[in-house]
């Protein structure tokens, strides 16, 4: 009789059970966040309400600079990108932050990490969270861009999905960074989700070419993923060009933050486990 | 009653927080199919304790064996048979009764996740809740969600941090005669951390009671008024807690 091996009989089914155990865990924490938003309408209004109106705003300036700059009128829609593509990463990162102190406000920390979910599983759940929410608050502004000044972002093209990619990822590392912060600190340090992405946002050069800045500023902004990101945006819409290179350099720089982000918050979370903080977390 | 098997051991299981040992080498086991309580004063150890069973708290040293394996290096495996109850922790305020059972049943991967939350929904009497936010319940409905969560996955082991805390006295009497049947009915076992004499007296089979994060002492609770010359298990924590040694020897 044919005797099936170790390996046949016992790690494969066992690696698919985990397998299918993760995604089943995986969709409960999005699941979670789902049933929040469906009994909350204001909270999906909320969700487009700052990209609309910084969209708004921004329009309103490049129609007034359009007029006596001629770098504005060439590329009329570089302010709108800008604005549009740099909540990519702000909404990026305060969706993921928001989702993690959503339990933390509830006192549900201790039940979760009680249960049979892995540290893993939560943060692929606060990416998909996240990656649900940056979309439904962009689709609003880029469909009112579309409306009011006749600027169409999808026309970038291929390109435009690996922004999105690129931008998101940033704003999750940084995300992933604070949730980690959040669970060593606790509420004290919840300002942090809301601020700690604007100190990027210079070095980012969402408005302007990185050429001006000051010299010894240029290397620091070289480091900021967005910052290339923004870079190959303006030189499609203003020279019609795309430059790969630049992507490359911000996916390599992603993939450090995001090692990074992922390593401060497991660190943080054992830290907090020492320290005996999970359980006590809460309003 | 069959006690045969050891579900949970601990073993010189200690825990400091910089200057402060809060639990100092613990030893204790637990049989399959009991109820043990964990009894001492505020600040005696209980909620530590139970929170590194748990793997909330990592053990400054010592180790956890729960259903034979250890526990740190198969914590999510061993997890997924236990479950846990805390007046300490909420779940989510704005979701339904039904939606909070529905995702703790997926992130405990209970097979046919609706079946099991209606079951448990039936059997704790909270079918006109269902459709209702958790965060506009009474304390009462609160603890009955909060043991439906705690029962979502059947589970073997089921650890409770003051089950009754903060509730009138009639709720609290149905709180624990659910728990004393349902143990009868799973054989499950059930590790309590309580306050409340009267409870541990009437529920435990075993009890071990702590202070200054230290063992006093481990028995029955008939043993220990009987140890203690004491009528009941108050009278025996209160000499414990005013130092007072016993008439017998352990």
């Amino acid at each position: 009789m044919y005797k099936l091996r170790k390996s046949e009989t016992i790690n494969i089914p066992i690696f698919t059970q985990d397998l299918m155990g993760a995604l089943i865990r995986i969709s409960a924490l999005v699941l979670r966040q789902l049933y929040l938003l469906k009994r909350s309408w204001p909270r999906i209004i909320e969700l487009m309400y700052w990209p609309t109106i910084q969209m708004i705003m921004w329009g309103l300036v490049t129609t007034f600079l359009a007029d006596k700059s001629g770098w504005i009128a060439q590329a009329g829609g570089v302010l709108i990108a800008g604005v549009l593509l740099w909540d990519v990463v702000f909404r990026g990162q305060i969706g993921l932050s928001l989702a993690f102190l959503e339990e933390m406000w509830s006192r549900n920390l201790g039940h979760l990490f009680s249960s049979p979910m892995r540290s893993w599983e939560l943060i692929i759940s606060l990416m998909l969270i996240s990656l649900l929410k940056t979309s439904i608050g962009i689709a609003g502004a880029v469909i009112f861009a579309a409306i009011l000044y006749e600027f169409n972002i999808l026309e970038l093209g291929f390109p435009l999905i690996a922004f999105f990619f690129c931008l998101i990822c940033m704003g999750w590392a940084i995300g992933l960074m604070i949730a980690g912060l959040l669970m060593r600190y606790g509420l004290g340090a919840e300002n942090l989700a809301w601020l700690v992405i604007f100190a990027f946002a210079p070095l980012s050069c969402i408005y302007y070419p990185m050429s001006i800045l000051p010299d010894w500023l240029e290397p620091i902004a070289s480091l900021v993923p967005a910052s290339h990101i923004f870079e190959g945006m303006r030189a499609i819409l203003v020279d019609g060009v795309f430059h790969s290179s630049l992507l490359w350099r911000a996916l390599i720089l992603n993939l450090v933050y995001l090692l990074v982000g992922i390593i401060i918050f497991l660190w943080m979370f054992r830290s907090a486990r020492i320290r005996g903080l999970i359980h006590q977390m809460g309003e | 009653m069959i006690m045969n098997q050891t579900i949970l051991k601990a073993h010189h299981l200690t825990k400091r927080f910089g200057n402060i040992t809060a639990v100092n080498e613990l030893n204790f086991e637990i049989g399959s199919n009991t109820i043990v309580a964990l009894l001492g004063g505020n600040g005696a150890g209980k909620t530590t304790t139970m929170a590194m069973l748990l793997g909330l708290v990592i053990p400054s040293s010592g180790t956890v064996t729960i259903f034979g394996e250890d526990f740190e290096s198969n914590r999510y495996k061993l997890l997924s048979r236990m479950n846990f109850s805390s007046p300490y922790l909420d779940l989510p305020h704005r979701l339904s009764v039904e939606e909070n059972l529905h995702i703790y049943a997926m992130l405990y991967t209970v097979k046919n996740p609706k079946r099991r939350v209606a079951e448990v929904v039936y059997n704790l009497g909270l079918g006109e809740y269902l459709k209702t936010p958790v965060g506009k319940l009474s304390a009462g409905q609160k603890t009955r969600v909060a043991l439906a969560k705690a029962l979502i996955n059947s589970p073997s082991l089921l650890l409770l941090d003051e089950p009754t805390a903060s509730l009138d006295p009639e709720t609290a009497d149905w709180v624990r005669k659910y728990l004393e049947n349902w143990r009868k009915e799973n054989g499950s076992t059930i590790l309590l951390a309580s306050h409340n004499m009267n409870e541990v007296e009437r529920m435990a089979d075993k009890v071990i009671m702590l202070k200054n994060g230290k063992i006093v002492t481990i028995d029955s609770p008939v043993g220990l008024i009987k140890r203690y010359g004491r009528s009941n298990l108050e009278e025996v924590f209160l000499d414990i807690a005013k130092h007072k040694t016993l008439i017998k020897n352990i």
